[in-house]
């Protein structure tokens, strides 16, 4: 792998409710991003994986840990400084069409990134944004229409031409095709790999569809409950899953064509709640292989490959 | 197999600001008893449409059946009075799950008296009873039978897994997971021991793992029942875990109608295999469908897939394909496997 | 906004209740400002003829004259424009007070948020009227204390308003994606939150400038308005007080402006609320 383009150590978000109790939505997250790389993040709903990426470019704050980008640690910045980092690492949203304000042209909410990062005149912000534009398969004539004037589909397209044109070198991409028809989505993840070799980008991809996942990224990190239970290479982790979690995910994801999921083996039971945690391994009890010792301690990443790591004392 | 229900050429329009939709263009199917019929189609092809269709609860006045017929045991459901089909065959016959368990749920009050409720006016031992003198509303709830109902009621929880049944009845529906709750509908789906089940997207909003235990759930005991089930759903996996029969939908029209196995296996239709090539794969990104899916205001003539499709020839362009092939049904003049189709 | 404020306006042409509000804050516009053409005794706002006092309406004096033999129907018209500068003026400071406050308040947690919100409590826990009458009371009789009186009293409407508002949209995707954008708060405050409350503050507004003419009037007729040659609609009605019921158009001719005018505001803010509601407007989102 190359050199990391981020680092992430020990990182933690905490909602606190009203009643004084803390949802640990992220805690104790340990990544790293190599540059050029397409990692996805994958994991069931309410993991905690949309508040990594937000907590990663600072929308939210980081309640431990640190955050290095580039080198430099960039977790709990603000102002100026953070601004500066946010030109090169972008966050694009999960629910595209939200992410927009609806009283604003799309030409105008595509200027805008560019109003705030850059001292462009008018005429080269144009020009750049005609250029994403066209790169993300949109026509200049989109640019006077509302956010709710285009399909699901092409308000994704400008939610990246919207970060693209700034030109980034990471991209945190939420759920990027989740709801979307399959043709659709294989027409957003085409793009998505184009631009990735047009503008040389780093991709973090967060998603919770592993057949998805499995088809374009480099390489994978497993999320359960606010923490990274395995990451690998992502023939690794698909041929040779070494987590029981990995390995139940996987085994519920239909194969159309291939082996049924109703006729096997599958996960019992549901997520806990992330207000109240399990002690030692978070998976424990839902997990086929537990033994006392995974109700005392807690187990970290370990290398099992060369580049594979699984947080299970038995994996 | 006997036909348990047969769609014979339904059309349904809306009328929507616009102008008019044409959502359902001459759609046929049929489902087998003890058979699940898989409905598979891109968003706004026309599912939930034909599901509205066959339960009698398609939009008024928003909406218009123009043609077509309905047959199930006997009776053709689009004739029949509205008053008849909610006695006789609605919430009894056939039943519903919906996408959605949080909107059939009422929020207000426990899944015990929910449940109870259903099974006042739809259980076996309801129909049994026959019509009473009284008003329906008005009319007692015999404890005998009530307490009969009961006993089903906690049986079927057992049956959907639901742990500790007695507690859950005492619930809300918010106090549940959506699992939970997705659980709960399908058991009230069962119960009243109908010969159909619509299932309109019922895993949709569920994960893969909870996706995995309710689709295997619902398999067992549809199975188990020898109940029928349409099964709708955007997603061929999920079509292929739990159908025994797919028909595909594009844009408003049935294009293809095959076993499980053999469509999976040798898609017909150009549009199928198309959509079969656009799934996510092991090895590098998959091929879209170029072109998008058409307004269905202004629909294309003919095969409504023809502007995107590859084999298309005049006559796509002019009247619909009619059927052909015996157990893999397929509406194309070029069907995929055909001597007479250009080579793919 | 072009499509916007196009659908906006058909919509209420579509509104009847709305149009005739229109027509009617129209009118009273037009009145004010072609007070001096409009007028048939244009000089009865400073000069009287004793001689006329009280005449009942007729060809001459087509709302009759009042106790100093004044043309009712030329004052009438001149106190419009007096209507309209303190409805006018008074809002506009309420507005100017109020909107900052709210957004203030709406967008920081915290103590300034604490202090602008219990602040704007107090103010709303006394009656509008009651305050408003000590404010101008204590100040004294003059309009600029009347005006004083009444954006004093109104403010905090405004700024429970749009803290409201304010918090509601701060909630969106759309506001957070801006932020994650770059945007600083400056920016995200101006050009995103702020468009997206004006609707319910331009309804407010409308609602409020027929609010406060009401109030002014009670003002006026309490004597605690613009000193006595001023045309003012309230003022007359009391003035009338000691001529009742003979002569009855001395009171009529004013409280019927007054009523006309406020229901009219009424009526508008009414309908721009319904055509403006967020809830019919945005329907128009397509599912993905
Ligand atoms: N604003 C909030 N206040 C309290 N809890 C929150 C808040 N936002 C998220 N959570 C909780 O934090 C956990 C993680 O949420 P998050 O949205 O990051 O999950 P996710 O993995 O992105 O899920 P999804 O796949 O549904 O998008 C969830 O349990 C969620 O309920
Ligand atoms: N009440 C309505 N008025 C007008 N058009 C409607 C109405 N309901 C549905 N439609 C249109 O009819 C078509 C079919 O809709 P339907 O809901 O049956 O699709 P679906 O296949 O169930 O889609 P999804 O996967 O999104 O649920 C769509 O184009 C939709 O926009
Ligand atoms: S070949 Fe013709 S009929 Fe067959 S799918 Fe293409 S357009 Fe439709
Ligand atoms: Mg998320
Ligand atoms: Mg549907």
């Amino acid at each position: 792998m190359s050199a990391a383009l981020l680092e992430v150590q020990g990182l933690s978000h905490r909602f606190r409710l009203k009643d004084g109790r803390a949802v640990r939505a992220v805690d104790g997250v340990d990544l790293a991003v190599g540059a050029g790389e397409i990692l996805g993040i994958v994991g069931e709903s309410g993991c905690g994986k949309s508040t990594l990426g937000k907590t990663l470019i600072g929308v939210l704050g980081a309640d431990d840990g640190t955050v290095r980008f580039e080198g430099a640690p960039i977790q709990n910045l603000d102002g100026t400084a953070l601004r500066a980092v946010r030109s090169r690492l972008q966050y694009v949203y999960q629910d595209a069409g939200a992410a927009l304000d609806p009283r604003w042209t799309i030409g105008r909410s595509l200027d805008e990134a560019l109003v705030i990062h850059t001292a462009l005149p008018r005429a080269e912000r144009d020009a750049r944004v005609r250029e994403t534009l066209a790169a993300v398969g949109l026509h200049g004539d989109q640019l006077s229409l509302y956010p709710h004037e285009i399909s699901g589909g092409q308000q994704r397209r400008v939610g990246l031409a919207r970060v693209l044109a700034l030109h980034p070198k990471l991209l945190i991409l939420d759920e990027p095709t989740s709801g979307l028809d399959v043709s659709v989505q294989a027409t957003i993840l085409k793009l998505l790999v184009a631009l990735w070799k047009q503008y040389g980008l780093t991709l973090l991809f967060i998603s919770h569809d592993l057949a998805v996942v499995r088809s374009i990224c480099t390489r994978v990190a497993v999320m359960y409950l606010g923490r990274i239970v395995e990451t690998g290479p992502t023939a690794g982790i698909f041929t040779n899953p070494r987590h029981p979690y990995t390995k139940s995910l996987l085994a519920a994801v239909p194969l159309p064509g291939g082996r049924r999921v109703i006729d096997e083996a599958w996960l019992e039971g549901e997520p806990p709640d992330p207000l109240d945690i399990p002690s030692g391994c978070r998976f424990r009890n839902r997990c086929p292989m537990a033994q006392p010792l995974c109700a005392t301690d807690d187990p970290t990443l370990r290398p099992l490959a060369p580049g594979h790591n699984a947080a299970c004392h038995f994996a | 197999m006997t036909e348990l229900l047969a769609v014979r050429d339904l059309i349904v329009n809306y009328h929507s600001e616009r102008g008019i939709v044409r959502a359902l263009d001459g759609v046929s199917l049929a489902i087998g008893k003890g058979e699940v019929v898989g409905l598979v189609g891109e968003s706004g092809c026309g599912k939930s449409t034909l599901a509205r269709a066959i339960l009698g609860v398609l939009p008024v006045p928003a909406s218009e059946v123009r043609a077509g017929a309905i047959a199930f045991g006997g009776d053709n459901l689009l004739t029949l009075a509205s008053a008849e089909i909610a006695r006789r065959i609605r919430g009894r016959r056939i039943t519903f799950i919906p996408q959605d368990p949080y909107g059939s749920l009422n929020p207000l009050f426990t899944i015990g008296q929910q449940m109870l409720d259903l099974m006042h006016w739809k259980s076996p031992r309801a129909a049994a009873a026959g019509r009473s003198a009284w008003p329906a509303v008005l009319s007692r709830y015999p404890s005998a039978r009530r307490a009969q109902d009961r006993a089903a009621i906690l049986d079927m929880l057992g049956a959907v897994q639901i742990p500790n049944p007695e507690q859950a009845l005492a619930k809300l529906p918010h106090e549940l997971s959506g699992g939970q709750r997705q659980r709960i509908v399908i058991a009230m789906a069962l119960l009243p021991q109908p010969e159909l089940i619509i299932a309109d997207e019922p895993t949709t909003a569920l994960d893969v793992t909870i996706q995995a235990q309710i689709l295997r759930l619902l398999h067992r005991e549809v199975k188990r029942r020898q109940v029928s089930m349409l099964f709708t759903t955007h997603d061929l996996g999920t079509a292929w875990e739990i159908c025994d029969r797919v028909v595909v939908m594009y844009a408003g029209q049935d294009v293809e109608a095959a076993p499980t196995p053999a469509f999976f296996a040798a898609p017909r239709h150009p549009y199928t295999s198309k959509l079969l090539e656009s799934l996510p794969r092991t090895d590098g990104v998959a091929q879209d469908i170029p072109g998008e899916i058409p307004s269905l205001i202004a629909p294309p003539q003919g095969c409504r897939f023809h502007p995107r499709c590859y084999f298309a020839t005049t006559e796509c362009t002019i009247t619909r394909p009619p059927v052909s092939g015996g157990a893999h049904v397929v509406r194309c003049y070029h069907p995929l496997g055909a001597s007479t189709g250009v080579a793919a | 906004m072009r499509s916007e404020t196009a659908l906006v306006l058909r919509k209420l042409a579509e509104d009847r209740l709305a149009l005739v509000g229109l027509l009617i804050v129209l009118a009273l516009l037009a009145c004010a400002v072609f007070a001096p053409w409009l007028a048939t005794f244009p000089e009865a706002v400073t000069e009287f003829n004793p001689a006329h006092r009280l005449r009942p309406p007729d060809s001459v004096y087509l709302l009759g004259t009042d106790r100093l033999g004044a043309d009712i129907y030329s004052r009438l018209l001149f106190g419009a424009r007096i209507t309209i500068a303190i409805a006018l003026v008074a809002v506009g400071v309420a507005v100017a007070v109020g909107v900052p406050l709210g957004l203030i308040a709406g967008i920081h947690d915290g103590v300034a948020s604490n202090l602008i919100m219990r602040l704007a409590d107090i103010f709303l826990a006394v009656p509008q009227i009651v305050l408003a009458i000590a404010i101008a009371q204590t100040l004294g009789p003059s309009l600029p204390n009347v005006i004083l009186a009444l954006s004093a009293t109104f403010w905090p409407w405004f700024t429970r308003l749009v803290y409201a508002e304010t918090r509601s949209v701060r909630n969106e995707t759309f506001i957070e994606a801006t932020v994650a954008l770059g945007a600083s708060p400056a920016r995200v405050v101006c050009l995103h939150v702020l468009p997206n409350i004006v609707s319910p503050i331009i309804v407010r507004i409308t609602l409020g400038l027929g609010f406060t003419i009401l109030t002014a009037a009670a003002l006026g007729f309490l004597g605690l308005g613009a000193p006595p040659p001023t045309p003012e609609w309230g003022r007359t009605i009391a003035e009338s007080r000691e001529y009742l019921p003979d002569a009855w158009w001395y009171a009529a001719a004013p409280g019927l402006a007054i009523f006309l005018v406020v229901v009219g505001f009424n009526m508008l803010g009414d309908g721009l609320r319904d055509v403006l509601d967020p809830r019919t407007r945005r329907a128009g989102r397509p599912r993905d």
